[in-house]
């Protein structure tokens, strides 16, 4: 007999979730440290290296802040997904389509005025990540096909298409061989702010943030949503949309990374070019299920996890560590929280003697 | 397009599928006991990585089969434990396996690019490779594929012809019934997800020991998300897992030639190929309405009494 009786909470615990989590994450950082040994280098050097790149000094959080804002939008677009109980893990396509979206309207019409240019770039992007989230939606409502499989496939698809355009019709011809379209005009890049090497697209989190905040709070759209993730057949059963409700969901949250996509191409890199694809969308997933679908920490966790990426990078540069190790840092901390929650809803109690 | 080629073609379907086949039937059982995995893209990754590593420095390609297989099941227990013990959400904990073993991989692998280890290579089987036209395509393989036939046949006697199998299925349609009728569904789960995860390694260990002999990053390049697409292609019958993967593999080699004899269509657009092909297939399955012979409790957890 196993010498612990699990027991369920009469309620859930109460901070237990801020526990959880950083428990989760002083374990799992410590088992991605000790791996640094498995490859023959020194795990105290790289926790020293780790903690210099991240809170080293102030180059360092400038740099989280501009890699959380594309992570903290796909975040937001899987969390309208994931309150619905729709499994969108296709983030990482959408937010591609949105920054081919943007480059097209960039590259055709460079001497548009800023004013008009802009926004031209963001519809174009709202609407390719949204339209590209749609297929597996629709997929889903006519076919009964799993979102799961299918958005990610459109994943694949979408880094292909992405290649076949910067190898093809849209390089630059005076880039050497490398697969790159040209920089784009003044007149198309979302710039800094200030004197500082952050840019806009840090306000253009504030509005998604706030919007979807009160989107949830304030609308009866937003609430028939959470009611909407009990499943189908509950939510027909009180009078809901369902169909409505998943192709709404699958289009905003598509539209939501297709924006990620337009602010990193043209605040970020300027051009579109393959290394725009570093996985954002999936460390958004990541994000949102840490964050518990809730606005407020999804932007603390993706600053969180930008910052770890910058470490990574710094891991990479003194320590030849392979930019892959964020990954295995990610990965630990979400199956280590996934684990942890079951502590909210249950408790062990030591059996006595029998 | 004349017969040797068409017979070269058919040849190199059966092989790009033997990994994809493994990794379905993984998949299967492991859903066929409730627990739906969808960390096989990293678990196929991380066995591809542990099968070279053990043949390079070993010299012996069976245990760096066997090694695989056990980097699967290492993986998949990491998911048992999650969802089985704890009641993680099996969704988002195969994803963060994918995401984990994918990380391992090109952690791990990065040293080893370009390097060489002792693999599987193809022979005829006496007799039956002479055969006129299946011969050539089946039995002139290496012995993973030849393994790889009796493979599925197994599976469905082990399923339909054992207590055990049959405990396993009862656990994934209704564990408290299960439960009732004296079984350990937990320990059922756990089996039926460990197992599976071991035959997923294989196939991964495939990838590197026969398709390649050498090691590069990205082996897997989707392989594991269509082995998950095709057990709902199959309806959790291996026998159509067989069909599904030789497709596939079809897909996978016509696209490779194409590339080879330099046609005018870019790289980029053939390789979507299997890609799409997955998503019609699906449509295609869920059409003919077999999406409900999923295990009924499939990616439902056991909660603990008491």
């Amino acid at each position: 007999m196993a010498a612990f009786r699990v027991i369920k909470r009469d309620e859930p615990w109460r901070g237990g979730a801020l526990v959880i989590v950083l428990g989760a994450l002083a374990f799992s950082l410590s088992a991605a440290i000790l791996m640094l040994a498995a490859q023959g280098k020194s795990p105290l050097q790289g926790a020293l290296v780790l903690w210099q790149g991240t809170f080293g000094h102030l180059f360092a959080l400038e740099d989280a802040l501009r890699k959380a804002v594309p992570i903290f939008l796909c975040s937001l677009g899987v969390a309208v997904a994931f309150r619905m109980q729709v499994w969108n893990i296709g983030a990482e396509g959408q937010f591609a389509l949105g920054a081919m979206a943007a480059t097209w309207a960039a590259l055709s019409f460079p001497a548009l005025p800023k004013p008009l240019l802009l926004p031209l770039m963001f519809l174009a992007a709202l609407a390719a990540g949204g339209l590209w989230a749609f297929i597996p939606a629709w997929l889903k409502l006519r076919f009964k096909v799993s979102e799961i499989i299918t958005t990610l496939m459109l994943n694949y698809i979408a880094i292909l298409l992405l290649d076949y355009l910067v190898f093809g019709v849209w390089k630059d011809p005076s880039s050497f061989g490398f697969p790159m379209t040209p920089e784009f005009s003044p007149n198309a890049i979302l710039g800094p702010i200030g004197g500082t090497r952050l840019h806009w697209g840090l306000a253009v989190c504030a509005v998604a943030g706030v919007g979807f905040w009160a989107f949830f709070r304030f609308t009866i759209l937003g609430y028939e949503l959470k009611a909407g993730g009990e499943g189908a057949r509950v939510a027909r059963y009180a009078g809901l949309r369902y169909g409505f409700l998943v192709a709404f969901v699958m289009a905003v949250s598509g539209a939501l990374s297709g924006l990620a996509g337009c602010v990193e191409t043209s605040a970020a890199l300027g051009r579109l070019q393959p290394s725009i694809m570093t996985g954002y969308g999936y460390t958004a997933i990541v994000v949102a299920w840490l964050a518990r679908l809730e606005p407020l920490p999804i932007a603390l966790a993706s600053f969180l996890l930008a910052l770890l990426r910058v470490g990574v990078e710094n891991l990479q540069l003194e320590m030849q560590v392979p930019a892959a190790y964020g990954s295995i840092m990610e990965g630990l901390i979400l199956l280590t929280v996934l684990a942890g929650q079951f502590f909210q809803t249950y408790r062990l109690e030591r059996r006595r003697g029998e | 397009m004349d017969w040797e080629i068409i017979v070269a073609l058919l040849a190199a379907a059966v092989q790009s599928g033997t990994p994809v086949l493994y990794a379905t039937l993984g998949e299967m059982l492991s859903e066929k006991g409730g627990v739906l995995n969808l960390g096989v893209e990293g678990m196929m990754s991380v066995a591809a990585l542990a099968a070279f590593l053990t043949a390079f420095l070993t010299g012996s390609p069976w245990l760096g089969f066997l090694a695989g297989g056990l980097a699967g099941a290492c993986l998949a227990s990491l998911h048992a434990l999650v969802c089985i013990r704890f009641l993680g959400n099996q969704v988002v904990s195969g994803l963060a396996l994918t995401i984990l073993g994918l990380g391992l991989t090109h952690f791990f692998g990065t040293p080893y690019i370009g390097l060489a280890a002792p693999g599987f290579s193809k022979f005829a089987l006496p007799g039956l490779g002479d055969l006129p036209g299946l011969g050539p395509v089946l039995f002139r393989q290496d012995a993973l594929v030849y393994l790889s036939y009796v493979l599925p046949f197994v599976f469905w006697l082990v399923m339909r012809r054992t207590s055990l199998g049959m405990a396993i299925t009862a656990t994934g349609e209704m564990p408290a019934a299960a439960a009732a009728a004296g079984l350990k569904p937990l320990r059922l789960r756990a089996l039926s997800a460990v197992g599976g995860g071991f035959l997923v390694g294989l196939g991964g260990a495939y990838l590197s020991l026969a398709y390649t002999h050498l090691w590069t990053n990205g082996l897997s390049a989707g392989r594991g998300w269509i082995a998950v697409a095709l057990v709902i292609f199959a309806f959790w019958r291996p026998g159509r897992a067989v069909a599904g993967a030789y497709l596939f593999g079809g897909v996978m080699a016509f696209q490779l030639r194409l590339q080879a004899t330099g046609t005018n269509l870019p790289s980029s657009l053939l390789l979507m190929l299997p890609y799409a092909l997955t998503v019609i297939v699906l449509v295609l399955s869920a059409w003919r309405g077999h999406g409900t012979d999923a295990p009924a409790a499939l990616g439902v957890n056991i909660e603990p009494e008491g």
